[in-house]
């Protein structure tokens, strides 16, 4: 009887060693990065470096504003769930509601399938297939702009979206339905009063999903956007956040490199800043 | 990626050192420090040379031509290496260079491209914005797409230095890899780039500066200006060791041009 206590407190010690990891790499990377991304905003000046508009890591007089890179993300971001969301949303609708058995299994398939792309090959097509085709569709002189990154990464968020709402609507009490259908409502009444409302908070959550993915995206975009330096325009050559940090750590060294510590913070602050957000909202909603 | 190698070499060398050591004491090192530029050609010459050398240690510092010629100035490493001339001032202060190789860098356009041929001047006016149109230089009427590298590209610094257009080149695109440059002016019709002259593919067109073909041939003989010299920077006073000089000997032999080639310069042999 004892031996067997023994042996149920060491599993719960491992379990909870093993849960402690994760606990531990967040802490560490935290640590890490506040550390690492302090000094060279000290050295630049907060101001300087936030809402300066210059970047030129490598001029006789360099300047460090990230303000392009910061504005850059906002707007590829908001735009990629601009297009992504409302796809994805109806298309969750559709598998979870309507659609027949053997549509919604390929389809399903399919969407799995997006997700399991590695991002590179997202920004390889990207870079063959819809760089030139905005250069030839929009007369402009170069595809590779915020336009092509915005399509990529609405692209790309799609089968979180996709997978978080269905999961989202599922849960959704059949009674709920069946209430308001012999009410007399028809389905489609049914699916956008009745169960959308009902799985808010998750479609929510699924909303959110999407921004984290689509603010952290580096590789693929760094393919397609040119990666200039410049304050965002939809035709314009732009540096998000992540590709700033990515393009430019391989040769970097002293103040430079420490200020590509600091965009790190700066990116990992917008995205514990999105998690709060998606805490509160998902806290609201359950008590409203 | 970059980073990786020297990394990789160092943790080899070690290894290969500690292992070296309590075998025998036979061998001795070779320390290189300088340009990253050189790091694929000092790369393939330091692997072959230990190949060649049971036991021998050969390092390589990535820091920069600038602190490689201060490291060799200080005594602080064997052999410096550096992507550019030495200085007057810096041939006065007791060092010498050897070149070990070329470094050529084609300035490409599109196959479609009428545009032959530029001179530096222009191209400088292209990369610096003054010059924004295909037509101004006898080609279609069409805007110039201005590619090029990361800030902290070797190849970059390098071309910005021989244009004289640090720190003013206006770039649509800038791109993190020779490859990236090359497919994105094979994809636009109306884009210039540059790369290493080894990595120039039929891909893209590459064309001649002030009348002259970008080839091994004409980088070597100087007529090709929009190059670079790979230099080997030693002590006047100081007598290298014997693995170094032996290395100094090797990385300008008839055996290491290959090697050199192979790694995307030219040999000065």
């Amino acid at each position: 009887m004892n031996k067997q206590k023994t042996f149920e407190n060491m599993i719960h010690g491992i379990f909870l060693l093993l849960g402690l990891i994760t606990v531990g790499c967040v802490l560490l990377i935290t640590l890490y990065l506040v550390l690492a991304g302090i000094p060279a905003i000290r050295t630049i000046g907060l101001k300087d470096f936030l809402f300066n508009a210059r970047w030129a890591s490598t001029a006789k007089e360099p300047s460090y504003g990230i303000l392009p890179f910061i504005l850059t993300s906002v707007y590829g971001t908001a735009g990629a769930i601009l297009i992504g969301v409302p796809i994805g949303f109806l298309t969750s609708v559709y598998l979870a509601k309507m659609a027949p058995a053997k549509i919604r299994m390929i389809v399903s398939g399919a969407v799995s399938l997006l997700a399991g792309i590695p991002s590179v090959v997202y920004g390889l097509v990207g870079m063959m297939v819809l760089v030139p085709g905005i250069r030839k569709l929009f007369r402009v002189p170069d595809g590779a702009s915020l336009l092509a990154a915005i399509i990529v990464l609405a692209v790309m968020i799609l089968p979180s979206i996709i997978n978080v709402s269905i999961t989202a609507l599922e849960a959704v009490p059949k009674e709920y339905e069946d209430a308001s259908l012999a009410l007399g409502a028809t389905p489609v009444e049914t699916w956008f009063k009745v169960s959308v409302p009902a799985a808010r908070s998750g479609i929510a959550a699924a909303v959110v999903l999407g921004v984290g993915r689509a603010i952290g995206e580096a590789m693929a975009v760094m393919m397609v956007s040119g990666n200039a330096p410049n304050l965002p325009e939809l035709f314009g050559s732009v540096r998000f956040l992540t590709t700033a940090v990515a393009s430019e750590m391989s040769y970097s060294s002293g103040l430079q490199r420490q200020a590509l510590f600091s965009i790190a913070l700066v990116l990992f602050l917008f995205i514990m800043l999105i998690n709060a957000a998606l805490n509160f909202f998902l806290k609201r909603s359950k008590e409203g | 990626m970059k980073r990786i190698l020297p990394v990789f070499l160092t943790a080899l060398l070690t290894c290969s050192a500690l292992a070296g050591c309590a075998a025998q004491q036979k061998g001795g090192s070779v320390s290189t420090d300088g340009s990253t530029s050189m790091e694929e050609v000092i790369g393939v010459l330091g692997e072959a040379f230990q190949e060649n050398n049971d036991g021998v240690t050969f390092t390589y510092n990535p820091t920069g031509s600038g602190s490689g010629i201060q490291a060799v100035q200080e005594g602080r490493c064997d052999i410096g290496l550096s992507s550019r001339s030495l200085k007057e001032e810096e041939k006065a202060g007791g060092l010498t260079e050897t070149v070990l190789a070329y470094d050529g860098i084609a300035v490409i356009v599109n196959p479609q491209n009428a545009v032959e041929d530029l001179d530096v001047d222009t191209i400088a006016k292209i990369y610096t914005g003054e010059i924004t149109n295909w037509s101004e230089l006898g080609g279609n009427d069409a805007q110039i797409v201005v590619i090029g590298r990361e800030a902290g590209s070797g190849t970059r610094a390098g071309f910005e230095s021989i244009t004289g257009t640090e720190d003013a080149c206006r770039y649509r695109q800038e791109l993190t890899s020779t490859g990236d440059v090359i497919t994105t002016v094979s994809q636009n019709p109306d884009a210039i780039g540059y790369a290493s002259l080894a990595a120039v593919s039929d891909q893209v067109k590459a064309i001649s500066v002030g009348g002259i073909a970008p080839a091994e041939t004409t980088v070597k003989d100087g007529s090709y200006v929009i190059q670079r010299p790979f230099v080997l920077v030693t002590k006047n006073d100081a007598k290298l060791s014997d693995t170094a000089q032996k290395f100094f000997d090797f990385a300008l032999s008839d055996e290491a041009a290959p090697l050199i080639s192979q790694a995307g310069a030219v040999p000065v042999k």
